[in-house]
């Protein structure tokens, strides 16, 4: 299995090669003048423009430009992003926390209730459950993820004042930047417990209470899916009716029989989901004013802040085959007819 | 070959009609369809207006108004009429989604086909290319693409079809794979028929089933995230009737005045609800043939 793990790694520098010079090459289909203008802001600088495209050889040919982009990379430095203001390292140090924080948020009520619903739902097939659990999987995929945002901000923050758009409150924001305030790990619910600040901890849990419900929402349609037409699939085989047949409960062969079986193409599903929630829920954090790193590389992408999509790029690109490859170890743990060769 | 088409589609019909929710589907987009095609009806463009998918506007007031008898959806920021917006923007949803879904997949067939019938280093160098496209969010490349080719309501659709195609590919890939160790595409080879012949006159038409499935619910997806770069602001230009950008104008408008907190949820919830009907439409239309045409399931 570690040759296995140690394969598919291989294979990640070549995902990223072919990643990164797919963006670079789209990037350098502009002029140099426009790759440089993020860093001219006033037009009386224009005479500064030439001086960045000579100083960053904007103008050198491709393979140049590019070869000397991975040896920076190489060497540990991803460039300065312009949006964040600040270097793409300590940018992704900043942002990928929160984005983690949020993403876990929501991926755990999407498992639970995903997979509840989808199992829900083929053992009570063609009842009103499962018409009101599709009709529930149906409306989320449908529904705009900014829509959905909007409506829940207008109802909860707009109307009933509950719960705020942003990461924090003021109040937190003072405590956090007060001294006295170790940042561990970047997650403020982590961190504010490790310092004893419970405050701010509920702080930011109300925080992340709309974009984690609407991430919900939104992403458990398809979990509900899955699992569904996984366990119908298993509930008509044989050896379900040896289970009956025998007497079993029905909750053990449901929950341990049938369910064990339809756990791979959920454990697909779930991989590629979190992959997703991790890679920057761009429209979500967008909504939501959530100082992520889908919000942050929206802003970038949209600003022509290179160095900034790049630093993403790579991020969500490892983040990819590393999810690919964990879902593949998860079949081998609860199947233990997979073998890898 | 036109029996066999004619028998499948009685069948599918006769499917269809068991199913109320796919009929619900069905209405939900011969409704839209309709609305796009009487648009010069229901909402008549201004006499002298020279691109009718601009939405007028009623003054300059920044502020929205409420849906009246003279705008029967209210008006949304900078006064541009929602009903006039909603009515043409179908029409644009239509465009978006139908564009998207045939480039894709012609190229997703292309490339798919190719790579599955000939194997080898050409399939090889085609799908590490379509991983390399699916390793990244799709979002972020769709984004990227827009902003660097400029935004525009054509360049979303080149986005939109450039990271949609794989999924396509894959999906004709396999389907190519195992078609074509059936003795039909060998008995076409014995009787000499070229490898072009063979991919395009038997293997595809052969494989095309689960791809109309997922075409069908790709199109609602398409339009949720051409929604969403409107949305970024990287779709057509301001007062375009385009519902993802109507949906962007109601952002700063999630809170009313002091008092009356929903004073403007006309801006969000009508742009919003045809959206939400229309890709509703598409998906339910999608289960249903999914349903249909999966014959673990008959």
């Amino acid at each position: 299995m570690a040759k296995f793990i140690l394969k598919r790694l291989a294979m990640l520098p070549l995902v990223l090669l072919g990643v990164t010079l797919l963006l670079f090459g789209l990037f350098n289909s502009l002029s140099p003048e426009m790759r440089a203008s993020i860093y001219v802001k006033d037009p009386r600088q224009l005479a500064a423009l030439d001086e960045v495209i000579r100083k960053y050889g904007l103008n050198d040919p491709f393979h140049k430009q590019y070869s000397r982009w991975i040896g920076e990379v190489l060497s540990g430095n991803l460039g300065y992003s312009e949006t964040a203001k600040m270097p793409v390292t300590e940018a992704i140090a900043a942002f990928f926390p929160a984005t983690i924080e949020l993403s876990v948020m929501a991926f755990i009520p999407i498992m639970v209730l995903g997979v509840w619903l989808g199992t829900v739902s083929a053992v009570h097939r063609d009842k009103w459950i499962d018409h009101v659990s599709r009709f529930i999987s149906i409306t989320g995929y449908s529904l705009p993820s900014f829509v959905l945002g909007l409506l829940l901000l207008m109802v909860f923050y707009g109307m009933l004042g509950l719960f705020p758009p942003g990461r924090y409150s003021l109040a937190s924001d003072l405590i956090i930047y007060g001294g006295n305030y170790q940042p561990y790990t970047g997650m403020v619910l982590v961190d504010s417990l490790l310092n004893g600040q419970p405050g701010v901890f509920v702080d930011a849990l109300r925080h992340l209470v709309l974009p984690a419900a609407s991430l919900t929402y939104i992403t458990m349609a398809l979990l509900v899916r899955i699992t569904r037409s996984s366990m119908l699939e298993e509930l008509g085989k044989d050896y379900v009716r040896t289970a009956r047949a025998k007497g079993l409960p029905e909750n053990i062969v449901v929950n341990v029989h049938a369910r064990r079986n339809a756990w791979i193409p959920v454990i697909t599903i779930a991989s590629i989901l979190f992959v997703q929630l991790l890679g920057g829920v761009l429209i979500t954090e967008t909504v939501f004013a959530y100082p992520g790193i889908g919000r942050w590389v929206a802003q970038a992408a949209v600003q022509l802040d290179i160095p900034g999509v790049m630093g993403v790029a790579l991020l969500t690109s490892t983040l990819f085959v590393l999810g690919n490859l964990a879902a593949d170890v998860c079949y081998a743990l609860v199947d233990p007819r997979i073998r890898f060769q | 070959m036109s029996d066999n088409f004619k028998e499948f589609a009685a069948d599918t019909w006769k499917r269809l009609k068991r199913r109320p929710l796919s009929l619900v589907g069905l209405a939900l987009i011969a409704g839209f369809s309709s609305v796009a095609i009487f648009a010069p009806v229901l909402a008549p463009p201004e006499k002298n207006a020279r691109d009718y998918y601009l939405i007028p506007q009623d003054g300059y007031s920044p502020d929205p108004v409420r849906p009246s008898a003279k705008h029967f959806f209210g008006t949304t920021e900078q006064q541009f009429d929602l009903y006039y917006g909603i009515v043409w923007g179908t029409r644009t949803a239509f465009k978006i989604g139908v564009a998207v879904v045939f480039v894709s997949i012609f190229v997703g067939i292309l490339i798919g086909g190719v790579g599955g019938y000939y194997g080898g280093w050409v399939d090889e160098v085609l799908m590490r290319f379509t991983d390399v496209i699916m390793a990244l969010p799709s979002i972020i490349l769709a984004v990227v693409i827009v902003t660097v080719r400029g935004p525009s309501l054509f360049n979303v659709i080149v986005a939109l079809a450039a990271v949609s195609w794989p999924t396509y590919a894959r999906l004709i890939r396999g389907d190519v794979l195992s078609v074509k160790q059936r003795e039909f595409v060998l008995a076409a080879r014995a009787l000499g028929a070229s490898d072009r012949r063979i991919l395009f006159r038997h293997v595809i038409p052969n494989s095309i089933y689960p791809v109309i499935v997922v075409a069908s619910l790709d199109t609602g997806a398409i339009v949720l995230s051409a929604a969403a770069l409107s949305f970024l602001g990287l779709g057509a230009p301001v007062g375009y009737a385009d519902w993802g950008q109507l949906i962007a104008m109601s952002r700063n408008w999630i809170i009313g005045a002091s008092g009356s907190p929903l004073d403007y949820w006309h801006t969000v919830a009508f742009p919003g609800g045809a959206i939400f009907l229309f890709v509703l439409g598409w998906n339910l239309l999608g289960d249903a043939f999914r349903d249909i045409l999966d014959p673990r399931q008959k």
